[in-house]
């Protein structure tokens, strides 16, 4: 059973359109987005969903204002900056100007004590429990958050595992994981002997999730100064990563001269280059139907996906055997 | 006044919109911040020089084994399997922490001491053409953004015009970069990933509470589904730059658009002045044409 | 001498379970009698992170020389390592079958993790 990421470090490359073209090249195959919070692939991929399950998340805090008695120890030991005042002007509150943040210290103009509440705000909280662990008197709730949905759906040639982080959620690299180890599961049970990830871009954790434990990853780059250079950074981490690394250039046309240093690049640096992809409007039009381009297409970029395909199959078969 | 560039989908051209806004914006003083810490780009067109950097690192603990005495509080408080006693030891997972400081908050005997991990460096430079560009570099290998990205923002001087080039996504980075800002700029393609992503970032940005306006770009003439989006969310479409490959030509060389095509330059001091308009500000009025120079 | 094995059931019949940190049980067997007690590991199977770090802390709890599993991820490694368990993987079956095929041949101890670690 083997795994191939595509990744490319700059968004927009291509990946997800690639993806969903191998997808529909692989005979049998298990095919992941892992682009959690901007999920494309269902969009490009003819597909039911069959199952829904939840997503759960890290902690988050939350204080309750009946039992909040303003002691300020919260404000005090948040290291995010998560937790303030509510209903309150007082500058004296700043933790920056060195104010301790007690009830007693909080006082009007008029020298009375006021009575202040905290309040945590959930999106600046980072789940640590610190707060919560303080609380002299146990004001605050620490629960495990539902921060998404996980999905499996059918597709032509195999199951689609796929999901949607909430809105301004995080823990994307967690959801990554999950959806990773449920493919191998069901690649496992089906005896599918391929899993594809469309990878998200960047070299965050939801990346180095979906590239962990991978045989191969494809990086799909453009000839553009921007998409070389951050091809370069995510060749770096796939290489730290111990995966194998092959490359193609979409929209390769555009700009032949950086294409033809994109391909010596790969040569120094222990890339396959497994070819070039010229610009075609036939990809955005495929989109629209909601096919994968190979699908849709059999113009000049679908016909070079398949080279493209072909060759990282080629190759694939010669990587070691992973321990299931 | 902070105004970010975000779109939620990769490779709508936030950077390019950001560089060269800040080109014409440059006349009346602006700060440009990449906060695609990941990826940064910004700085590939704006080639700064004096370019300081600075290493950044966050909080991890260390254990004096000398002052330990295997309570294990440390392990108990984290949330993050970071720190943990195991047979007599302590081991520590830095990759793990999340800097929250906790265990040594609980640590009885003042054992649990601070280290630090590297998360990347912070870059800071003169563009020629008369503004500053601060940007971040994540260590490749490190797999949280937004400790970074905050150090980033701490750069941002609340009195002058900050322009903030956003990660592409709708999480933790993107969030990071967005929250508090004035203003943002979504900068949209008319393809069916785009609009998902699109409508994604707006989501994103009303639980944050940020006023928002669209760029649509690579635009191709006529009215279509991003319009419509907008119409239907009650965002303003403030610009629209047409596709071309003459300008596809010009950003794959890493070159400003409003130097190479003289219609972008009116596209993005239309642009800009609409920016400063609708967001508003407590600075000095613009004479327009002043800019339309 | 007492091995954990990662198990996907709770009887010796079990197939193993190649993973570790989300493995569904462990068993504690006996290689001489093979009396065995069971482990479950729910609370580390849905973990937002550190999965394998704390099953290494379940299973080094429970005073076994040595863990037979599928795959030992880094951090795993490390805590296993710290507490004086050596790991055997690469031997498939239902845990009585691993166990017997585990006494009856040369055991081979990973030198280190054999797979890497998931993100969380």
């Amino acid at each position: 059973m083997k795994e191939l990421t595509v990744i490319s470090g700059k968004g927009g490359t291509g990946k997800t359109s690639i993806t969903a073209s191998i997808a529909s090249l692989a005979e049998r195959r298990v095919v992941i987005d892992a682009d959690v919070d901007a999920a494309n692939l269902f969009l490009t991929l003819e597909h039911e969903v069959i199952e829904t399950d939840e997503f759960q998340g890290g902690h988050k805090a939350e204080i309750n204002p009946d039992l909040c008695t303003g002691c300020g120890e919260c404000f005090q030991k948040c290291q995010f900056d998560a937790i303030s005042i509510t209903n309150s002007e007082d500058p004296i509150a700043e933790k920056s100007a060195g104010g301790s943040g007690t009830a007693s210290q909080l006082a009007g103009k008029d020298g009375n004590k006021i009575r202040e509440k905290f309040t945590i705000d959930p999106i600046s909280c980072e789940g640590c429990g610190v707060c919560a662990h303080f609380c002299p008197a146990d004001a605050i709730s620490f629960e495990r958050q539902i921060c998404g949905e996980k999905y499996i759906s059918t597709t032509a040639n195999g199951p689609m595992v796929h999901a949607r982080l909430g809105i301004a959620e995080e823990n994307s690299g967690l959801l990554v994981s999950q959806l990773r180890q449920r493919a191998r599961a069901m690649a496992k049970e089906q005896h599918i002997p391929l899993i594809i990830t469309d990878g998200p871009p960047g070299i965050g954790c939801p990346v180095i999730a979906s590239i962990s434990n991978a045989d191969a990853v494809l990086i799909v780059t453009e000839p553009t100064l921007s998409g070389m250079h951050d091809m370069e950074r995510v060749r770096k981490l796939a290489g730290q990563m111990g995966a194998a690394a092959f490359l193609c250039i979409n929209k390769a046309d555009l700009n032949p001269e950086a294409s033809e240093n994109i391909k010596a690049f790969c040569e120094t640096h222990n890339i396959r280059f497994a070819g070039e992809i010229p610009f075609d409007r036939a990809v955005i039009e495929s989109m629209k139907m909601g096919q994968s381009l190979v699908t849709y297409s059999d113009g000049p970029a679908s016909r070079a996906v398949k080279k493209v395909w072909q060759n990282v199959m080629s190759f694939i078969g010669e990587t070691k055997e992973r321990l299931f | 006044m902070i105004v970010t560039v975000a779109s939620g989908k990769g490779g709508t051209g936030k950077t390019t919109v950001t560089v060269n806004l800040a080109v014409i914006a440059a006349k009346e003083g602006v700060e440009v911040f990449d906060c695609d810490v990941e990826e940064p780009n910004a700085h590939l067109f704006v080639k700064p020089h004096n370019v300081l950097t600075e290493e950044v690192s966050t909080m991890i603990p260390a254990v004096d084994m000398e002052l330990c005495t295997l309570c294990g509080e440390c392990e108990k408080i984290c949330q993050f399997s970071a720190i943990t006693l195991i047979a007599k030891k302590i081991m520590i997972f830095p990759e793990m922490c999340h800097s929250c400081k906790g265990c040594s908050m609980v640590c009885p005997t003042g054992a649990v001491q601070e280290s630090s991990r590297t998360l990347g460096s912070l870059l800071s430079g003169e563009s020629s053409r008369g503004f500053n560009l601060t940007w971040g570099e994540l260590r490749v290998g490190e797999a949280m953004s937004p400790p970074l990205i905050k150090q980033v923002k701490e750069r941002i001087h609340p009195d002058r015009f900050a322009l903030v080039d956003a990660p592409p996504g709708t999480s933790c980075p993107a969030v990071a970069t967005l929250r508090d800002s004035d203003f943002a700029l979504l900068v949209a393609e008319e393809t069916p990933f785009g609009l998902n992503d699109l409508a994604l970032t707006v989501e994103a940005l009303k639980k944050l509470d940020v006023p928002m306006g669209i760029v649509i770009n690579r635009a191709d003439g006529e009215k279509g589904i991003i319009d419509k989006y907008a119409d239907q969310e009650s965002i303003e479409v403030m610009q629209r730059i047409p596709f071309s490959r003459e300008a596809a030509k010009v950003c794959a060389k890493g070159l400003f658009l409003v130097d190479e095509i003289p219609q972008m330059k009116a596209l993005f001091e239309e642009l800009y002045l609409k920016i400063i308009s609708k967001a508003g500000s407590g600075r000095r009025e613009i004479d327009q044409r002043e800019v339309m120079k | 001498m007492k091995v954990a094995v990662s198990s996907s059931g709770n009887t010796l019949e079990s197939d193993l379970d190649p993973r570790f940190g989300r493995a569904s049980y462990f068993l504690i067997v006996d290689t001489e009698t093979f009396n065995f007690e069971v482990k479950p590991n729910d609370q580390n199977m849905n973990l937002p992170q550190g999965a394998g770090i704390q099953a290494g802390k379940t299973v080094a709890d429970c005073g076994v020389d040595v863990l037979i599993t599928g795959n030992c991820g880094p951090k795993a490694y490390n805590v296993l390592q710290a507490a004086g368990i050596k790991v055997v993987t690469g031997i498939k079956g239902s845990v009585k079958e691993v166990v017997e095929q585990f006494k009856s041949s040369d055991p081979k101890y990973l030198e280190g993790p054999n797979v890497d670690g998931h993100w969380v």
